[in-house]
């Protein structure tokens, strides 16, 4: 392939991306909005949303599609948090109650989503979103009825005078789940910018020393700390984070960490037994079923992790710096759409994903999802219009990346075909 | 004790349903002997092999009679991976590779060799973590072994195809104590010059003493690489014998033999075809899934029965397929002096073409439909036949009347014409797709695999069928079948496929040994058969 070729493919293979990437910026230039605020907004969504986008990555490497019943693990969660706040557990200790409930519910509800999705091999990316949809019902069914007569809740989280879960849920003040992992400690952006560049520079020369790496790669990681710390040192960058213009932006450290963990985590599996059978899996269940993995098996698994973290993840969301309540029969429902489309921004496919490009995805994401109103507003006089502008780009992302994946692997069929009888020749 | 035979299948008899496909049938190997195993489609070489593996087809239709005795013990073999861990191994004629892997990642697949850490002492081993340079290290040495230069990091979907049949092998290798390795045609997607290389590795295995079984059907690589030849036809052993007392001649002759009788008896003396060229076939190429035409050239002469024969895979089916436009394919076709479309059905259909697919349920029928429906369908649409009025609508009066007659002439066994045609026997649906072909008043017929899956009584009502249009109507007819008997008894010449080219034309009464060699690629000389 020549240079051009090679361009012009990446630029096709990553073309959502690049489309979003000059959304954002236009769309930050139309909408008049401050900067330091875009920017500290942007942070802020990104450390609200980045776990649960990174949940999808595990079953996407398996060979499953978009994994939409994520909203189950959702739900798992909420369950979590209602059994906290009922029980008024606050604080740390809460949300770790939250979570130690969320890892048998999500695991047994991935397990049985696993096991559904492996009877609709192929189709598990509209198999998962149904799910969801279908599990949104049995969800209703238990916190409108069961929670408060079959299994007894006290006053503060149930609707006066009737039975059911309240519709409203609030992690805020005296319940003290509120920025319960957020509020630990926080971290100034460019200082951990800094350290995240020296460590990203020390890893490197860490890795050439024992010899993991080779000699141009240190040298482009090394290029690659260092441009970091200097765009970021120049005055008119830094401006915007340091507080000159504006508030100081900071980080809240916990958060990150967990984030980041997530990120090693899913690296790390990769190269582990398992991880292997993920990926043989999800490039072919016949050979990887003729070397004697057991396929089903290891679908069960990359669902039931996926449907766990994203649990932890939606427990993460809620008690977010901004956020503090939730609707107790909504809060679940877009949490898979808005992460799978997330994650597609970022350059992943149905059947390709990594953190970089969860990471990626989230953040272009959300900055148009923090600019729409404003632009919308700028450009038509309405802010609804942006509203709209959200959901259409939600539905449209998945729509594209659903589309184009076909429309790759028709391709790759036709040349497939063709190449055996060009070959021979 | 060194046993004598690290294989013995002692007096096989495997039966599906009531049709015996492997009888009373024994096959002995010898520890590092190369023993080739030969017989055409259906003489039983798989479903032997199937035994051998514990597949499940056999355990689930009732298992087999006779005895397994591997490495000196009678063995009772449960699945695959149970004969995996025996030591009996398989390079597969389809590749068992993961392109997205590396050659390392595809050789050490579910054997991975892995150091364990904190977390998968607690959790179990599959959390450990993988020894990537042990893995490349063993990958290496079995790529060494089948004489493979490539690094063994590459990625497996940039390679050439030739390539990953010797990764199947290196992987196969790689297992320890494998004693016994089948090949199941492992040199029909290689070149001359890798192929010649399979062998050398191939004999280079057997030298360290693991067995191979070679299946395959070029006798010229039987020739070269086996010291044991066993052949089997219709599913019974005509004979095990050492190479050093035969020649590929005349195993082309016990492989075909003169089985069973022809279902049919057809007269053809005093039948001289004089007619013209009706189709003209010139470098065909053909590409469908499981078959590849590499350049056919073929003429069909006006009035005759053309017969196409050749083992599976081998290309046959793709012409009729290619020519009616369902694969893709280019070349050059003429018909009747003009050029024929490819990739245009439509087209096709209309220059006066037909034919009866070899896939019934699947591109043949509508199974859900009535057998009138199915049987005009193509008319309908094509020439626009059975419709009526101004909005075009059905003429079921006359629809009606052309499926009873199509019924009473074919003897198409049913309650009614609006019986669904999913209901229907094999043969008779057979019957219907025959009926559909001929509503299209065609000039010429392929016929594809017609007597598949279908009883023999409906056999021959098929095959008596083709010969009467052909005599009485005089349509040209070019039939595709993988029974060599059928095609002697109706055809007045056969030619036969092989590796996507016609190798020969042949007359029915051509000797076994012309046929057995051109199946497996090599024309008989001239005045060398009797």
């Amino acid at each position: 392939m020549t240079n051009q070729n090679k361009a012009l493919a990446h630029i096709s293979k990553y073309a959502v991306t690049y489309l979003f990437i000059a959304l954002s910026v236009s769309f930050i230039i139309v909408s008049g909005l401050d900067i330091n605020y875009v920017a500290s907004q942007l942070l802020l969504r990104l450390n609200r949303n980045a776990f649960i986008v990174l949940a999808l990555i595990i079953p996407i490497i398996a060979g499953m599609g978009i994994n939409f019943a994520i909203t189950i693990g959702a739900m798992a969660a909420q369950i979590g948090l209602l059994l906290t706040i009922n029980w008024g557990v606050t604080g740390l200790p809460g949300i770790m109650l939250a979570a130690a409930i969320t890892l048998p519910l999500g695991s047994f509800f991935g397990f049985l989503i696993g096991k559904l999705l492996n009877k609709m091999k192929g189709q598990e990316t509209i198999g998962s979103l149904i799910l969801g949809y279908f599990a949104n019902g049995a969800y209703q069914l238990l916190f409108l009825f069961i929670f408060g007569t079959i299994i007894p809740l006290n006053d503060n989280v149930t609707i006066v005078g009737a039975s059911g879960v309240q519709n409203t849920l609030n992690l805020t003040g005296q319940v003290g789940l509120y920025t319960a992992v957020d509020g630990i400690a926080h971290i100034p952006f460019l200082t951990a910018l800094y350290i995240g560049a020296g460590v990203l520079a020390l890893a490197g020369v860490l890795q050439f020393v024992r010899k993991k790496i080779t000699s141009k790669r240190l040298i482009v990681t090394l290029a690659l700390s260092a441009a970091l710390a200097g765009i970021f040192s120049l005055p008119p960058v830094a401006s915007i984070f340091n507080g000159s213009h504006g508030r100081v932006i900071r980080l809240p450290l916990v958060t990150w960490m967990m984030i980041l963990l997530l990120c090693l985590f899913n690296s790390t599996i990769m190269r582990t037994r398992l991880g292997q059978k993920f990926r043989a899996v999800g490039q072919s269940q016949t050979v990887a079923n003729a070397s004697g993995i057991n396929v089903d098996r290891t679908r069960v698994i990359a669902i039931m992790i996926s449907t766990v973290l994203a649990g932890w993840g939606q427990i993460m969301f809620m008690q977010s710096d901004g956020i503090g309540t939730f609707q107790t029969y909504a809060a679940h429902e877009q949490v898979g759409l808005y992460a799978g489309a997330a994650i597609l921004v970022g350059g992943a496919s149905i059947d390709r994903a990594t953190n970089l490009q969860a990471l990626v995805g989230t953040f272009l994401f959300h900055s148009l999802f923090i600019t729409a109103q404003s632009a919308a507003s700028a450009m038509f006089g309405d802010s609804a219009v942006g509203e709209y502008f959200r959901a259409f780009l939600s539905y449209g992302v998945i729509a594209v990346a659903l589309i184009m994946y076909a429309w790759r692997s028709a391709q790759q069929r036709k040349a497939g075909q063709l190449s055996l009888a060009e070959e021979t020749k | 004790m060194a046993n004598e035979f690290v294989l013995e299948m002692n007096h096989i008899t495997k039966v599906y349903g009531s049709n015996a496909v492997l009888k009373d049938v024994t096959l002995r190997i010898r520890p590092g002997e190369i023993h080739a195993l030969l017989g055409e489609n259906g003489a039983g070489k798989s479903t032997l092999m199937n035994v051998l593996f514990g597949m499940p087809v056999i355990h689930t239709t009732g298992g087999f009679e006779g005895e397994v005795v591997f490495d000196g013990e009678p063995v009772s073999i449960a699945s695959p991976m149970d004969a995996m861990s025996k030591g009996i191994g398989m390079v597969h004629q389809e590749f068992m590779l993961i392109p997205g892997f590396s050659v390392t990642d595809n050789i050490k697949l579910n054997r991975e060799i892995t150091k364990p850490w904190p977390v998968s002492r607690l959790l179990g081993k599959d959390l450990e973590f993988l020894d990537t340079k042990a893995m490349s290290a063993d990958a290496r040495r079995a790529l060494d072994a089948v004489g493979m230069s490539i690094e063994e990091y590459t990625l497996v979907s940039g390679l050439p195809i030739g390539h990953m049949q010797f990764i199947e092998i290196a992987r196969e290798i790689d297992k320890s104590g494998m004693k016994l390795l089948v090949f199941d045609e492992p040199t029909a997607v290689l070149t001359e010059s890798e192929a010649q290389q399979l062998l050398d590795v191939m004999k280079k295995i057997a030298a360290q003493g693991i067995a191979i079984i070679f299946i395959t059907h070029r006798l010229d690589e039987v020739m070269d690489a086996a010291d044991t030849i066993t052949i089997l036809r219709d599913g019974t052993l005509v004979t095990t014998l050492p190479k050093a007392e035969t020649t590929a001649e005349k195993l082309a002759g016990l492989m075909i033999g003169r089985g069973s009788e022809g279902v049919i008896h057809v007269d053809k003396t005093d039948r001289e075809i004089t007619g013209g060229t009706a189709m003209s076939i010139r470098d065909l190429w053909v590409s469908m899934p499981g078959e590849v035409d590499r350049g056919v050239n073929l003429d069909v002469r006006e009035g005759e029965i053309l017969g196409i024969g050749g083992l599976a895979g081998q290309g046959k089916i793709g012409i009729p397929n290619g020519i009616m436009g369902l694969y893709e394919a280019r070349g050059e076709v003429t018909f009747n002096g003009q050029k024929l479309p490819l990739g245009d059905a439509d087209a096709v259909l209309r220059a006066g073409l037909a034919m009866v697919s070899e896939d019934r349920r699947g591109v043949g029928l509508l199974l859900d439909q009535s057998i009138e429906d199915n049987i005009v369908f193509t008319a309908m649409q094509v020439h626009g036949d059975f419709l009526k009025g101004f909005l075009k609508q059905k003429d079921s009066g006359a629809i009606r009347r052309h499926a009873e007659e199509m019924i009473k002439e074919l003897d198409i066994r049913c309650t009614s014409p609006t019986q669904p045609v999913g209901t229907l026997s094999g043969g008779n649906q057979q019957k219907v797709c025959v009926a559909r072909a001929l509503t299209m008043n065609p000039k010429f017929l392929f016929v594809s695999e017609p007597t598949r899956g279908i009883d023999i009584g409906a056999k021959q009502l098929v095959l008596e069928t083709l010969v009467k249009l052909n005599r009485e109507k005089n349509m040209t007819i070019v039939m595709v079948s993988s029974e060599l008997q059928e095609l002697r008894s109706i055809c007045d010449r056969i030619a036969i496929v092989a590796e996507g080219k016609v190798v020969d034309i042949l007359r029915a009464e051509d000797s076994d040994t012309a046929f057995g060699l051109a199946m497996s690629g090599k024309r008989a000389k001239e005045g060398e058969l009797a």
